[in-house]
């Protein structure tokens, strides 16, 4: 941790509470544009549940297009959050100190943007209350439990109940430092939410083993839910290219490579806006990015494992979808595309310790990822579907239709309006995590070197 | 009448020479403790180590959720006998993913609700405190009855306090 300096508590609490005692002048004209999309989007949106998903590019074969796609992108950008969060502080890892709480906000935001792909790709959203919850005592009709569509609310649900209560424990110390800083209707607001917190040891020590034990019941959650969503496509026999036993673990680390690269995203914006360049330095994006190189070579091992695993049967079906995935028009771009921006191009720059510890390319490289994720995503939902198969009469590619484009975009729109709309009433930087670091934080001298070092406890 | 009286420092050793003095001044366990704004290592003030049953709430909360989702998965499943791609009406892979999930969820729910329970919060009458707490002061605080107010004050002055609250 050589660019570590020493910060005081009054210079921490300044700095990372600007967001909320000195709302920057680029906030409101920034939130007020985004909630004009958001605002647009939701009436674009009611117009696609008036008028039915005939104004979308679906049609028959190809039912699940563009709304599941990004479902399952979204789906995968939230397991940033707990494999920063969870993974890093059961390890006493140093650097993740200021990544957590973007990182779990992150999961919280994109899970409740993914619920909602679900309910517009129902059509008629509503229906979707019927075959979910165990309700219909009237006539008797429950849930098919044995469908993975039920699967997929339960585990949502469960990891983002337990993300936003990991999110809300984790604020307590901060919402105890907002309630003194504070005054009128946003002191009340915060004494009100931090439950009376006066940070004695008996409140910091189950604040400590309470995050532990968090992270360690957040985890298999966090495992399950990718696995649960990859399952939507992997037990269905019908559809080549979905019925897969690797899916699991694939979508899995996929999920942390996506979502892992959109904190990356995250922590450039936070630093650029905010200014913290005292708080999110360099050192950070170069922990990422090394974590990053690891998580990216894993997922390209499962990608050529799904495909080889897919030819070696020399199952004549399933090698025209690999032909029509790899080498047909249009999909061939997207796939070329996909490989590049998955992983070649940012993997590339991340083996230079030199892009590590620049913040813009950082930044880039975290967007190609993301980029190429989506595409992914894409090619196993679509050709799937899309290509002929027998017994099957309609066959046609599937073009998105403009409002689908724009609901896309008004989803990135969305999370970001979200994400503004809690930095403006909470802090993006967990700021005892901040002040913990500076308090267990000396320098020691090794020879005639002096160099920071951090004291860890022994339990 | 109760007291709270508060006693606040900048260095951390005078911090733990007040408690110090507190327990020598006879004042129990339990009655005085000490405020800061981020977590010490455990024993920096001579503090009583706080004992907590965290770890029984996850495992209370597993068995509710897991007894809840057998239960609503088998009765369901009973009352509604639908037989879907060949499958049992019981069918057990499909039950354990949404035994697992609700387990778990019940599992984080009851973890969360003991962090807030053995936290003591919420804290209704949370006593004397100092907003400069969070901005890197240390309060060493005592709950005491009225006679005894004014001798805890002095206690925490005489081991070096920068000033003294009472609530």
């Amino acid at each position: 941790m050589q660019q570590r300096r020493t910060i005081d508590q009054i210079h921490t609490n300044r700095v990372l509470l600007n967001g909320q005692l000195d709302t920057p002048k680029w906030w409101a004209p920034t939130v007020i544009g985004l909630g004009f999309i958001v605002i647009i989007g939701f009436l674009v949106i009611g117009i696609m549940v008036n008028k039915g998903l005939g104004v979308t590019g679906l049609s028959r074969p190809v039912f699940w297009g563009l709304f599941i796609t990004t479902f399952v992108f979204w789906v995968g950008i939230s397991h940033a959050g707990i494999m920063i969060s969870a993974i890093l502080r059961l390890s006493q890892a140093e650097w993740r100190r200021p990544v957590t709480r973007a990182a779990e906000l992150l999961t919280v935001f994109s899970l409740l943007t993914a619920l909602l792909f679900p309910l517009m790709h129902a059509g008629r959203p509503w229906r979707i209350v019927y075959y979910i919850l165990p309700y219909d005592f009237a006539r008797g009709i429950y849930p098919n439990i044995r469908s993975p569509l039920i699967w997929d609310p339960v585990a949502i649900s469960t990891y983002l109940t337990g993300s936003t209560l990991f999110l809300y424990i984790a604020l307590l110390p901060d919402l105890g430092n907002l309630r003194d800083r504070t005054s009128g209707w946003q002191n009340a607001l915060y004494t009100v939410l931090a439950l009376g917190w006066r940070g004695n040891p008996r409140q910091w020590k189950l604040q400590t083993v309470g995050g532990i034990l968090l992270s360690a019941l957040m985890l298999p959650i966090f495992v399950s839910v990718h696995s649960i969503v990859s399952w939507d496509f992997a037990v269905t026999p019908a559809v080549e290219g979905w019925h897969s036993t690797i899916f699991a673990p694939y979508f899995v680390i996929g999920a942390v490579h996506s979502g892992v690269s959109a904190v990356v995203t995250m922590m450039a914006l936070m630093r650029w806006l905010w200014k913290w360049e005292d708080f999110i330095r360099p050192e950070h994006f170069d922990a990422l990015a090394r974590l990053l190189i690891v998580v990216a070579t894993g997922w390209l091992a499962f990608t050529f494992l799904e495909l080889i695993f897919a030819v070696y049967g020399l199952d004549a079906p399933e090698l025209a979808l690999r032909e029509m995935q790899i080498f047909q028009w249009p999909w061939w771009l997207l796939f070329v595309t996909f490989v590049l921006t998955g992983y070649v191009i940012p993997v590339g720059m991340w083996l230079q310790k030199r892009v590590r510890n620049n913040i813009a390319l950082m930044f880039w490289s975290s967007i190609f990822v993301n980029i190429g994720m989506w595409l992914e995503r894409f090619l196993i939902i679509v050709p799937g579907l899309a290509r002929k198969t027998p017994f099957v009469y309609t066959w046609e590619s599937y073009r998105p239709s403009g409002l689908e484009w724009f609901i896309l975009f008004w989803s990135l729109t969305w999370v970001t309006f979200l994400m503004l709309l809690f930095a403006r009433f909470f802090p993006l930087v967990p700021l005892f995590e901040q002040k913990e670091s500076q308090t267990f934080g000396d320098s020691i001298k090794i020879g005639r070197a002096r160099v920071p070092a951090i004291l860890r406890e022994a339990d | 009448m109760s007291k709270s009286v508060l006693g606040l420092f900048t260095d951390a050793n005078k911090a733990a020479d007040a408690m110090d003095s507190l327990k020598a001044g006879g004042y129990p366990l339990g009655t005085f403790d000490v405020l800061t704004g981020t977590p010490y290592p455990e024993g920096a003030f001579g503090e009583h180590v706080p004992q907590h049953r965290l770890f029984r709430f996850p495992a209370f909360g597993a068995i509710i959720g897991f007894t809840l989702a057998l239960f609503i998965t088998s009765t369901t499943s009973i009352a509604y006998p639908l037989v879907t791609g060949g499958k049992p009406i019981l069918s057990l892979f499909a039950m354990l993913v949404i035994l697992y999930e609700m387990t778990m969820l019940s599992a984080v729910i009851s973890t969360v609700v003991g962090i807030v329970f053995e936290s003591r919060l919420p804290n209704i009458n949370p006593g004397a405190y100092d907003a400069r707490i969070t901005e890197g002061w240390i309060g060493v605080v005592i709950s005491t009855d009225d006679e005894q107010a004014s001798h805890a004050a002095s206690l925490l002055e005489s081991a070096g306090a920068l000033e003294i609250k009472q609530a």
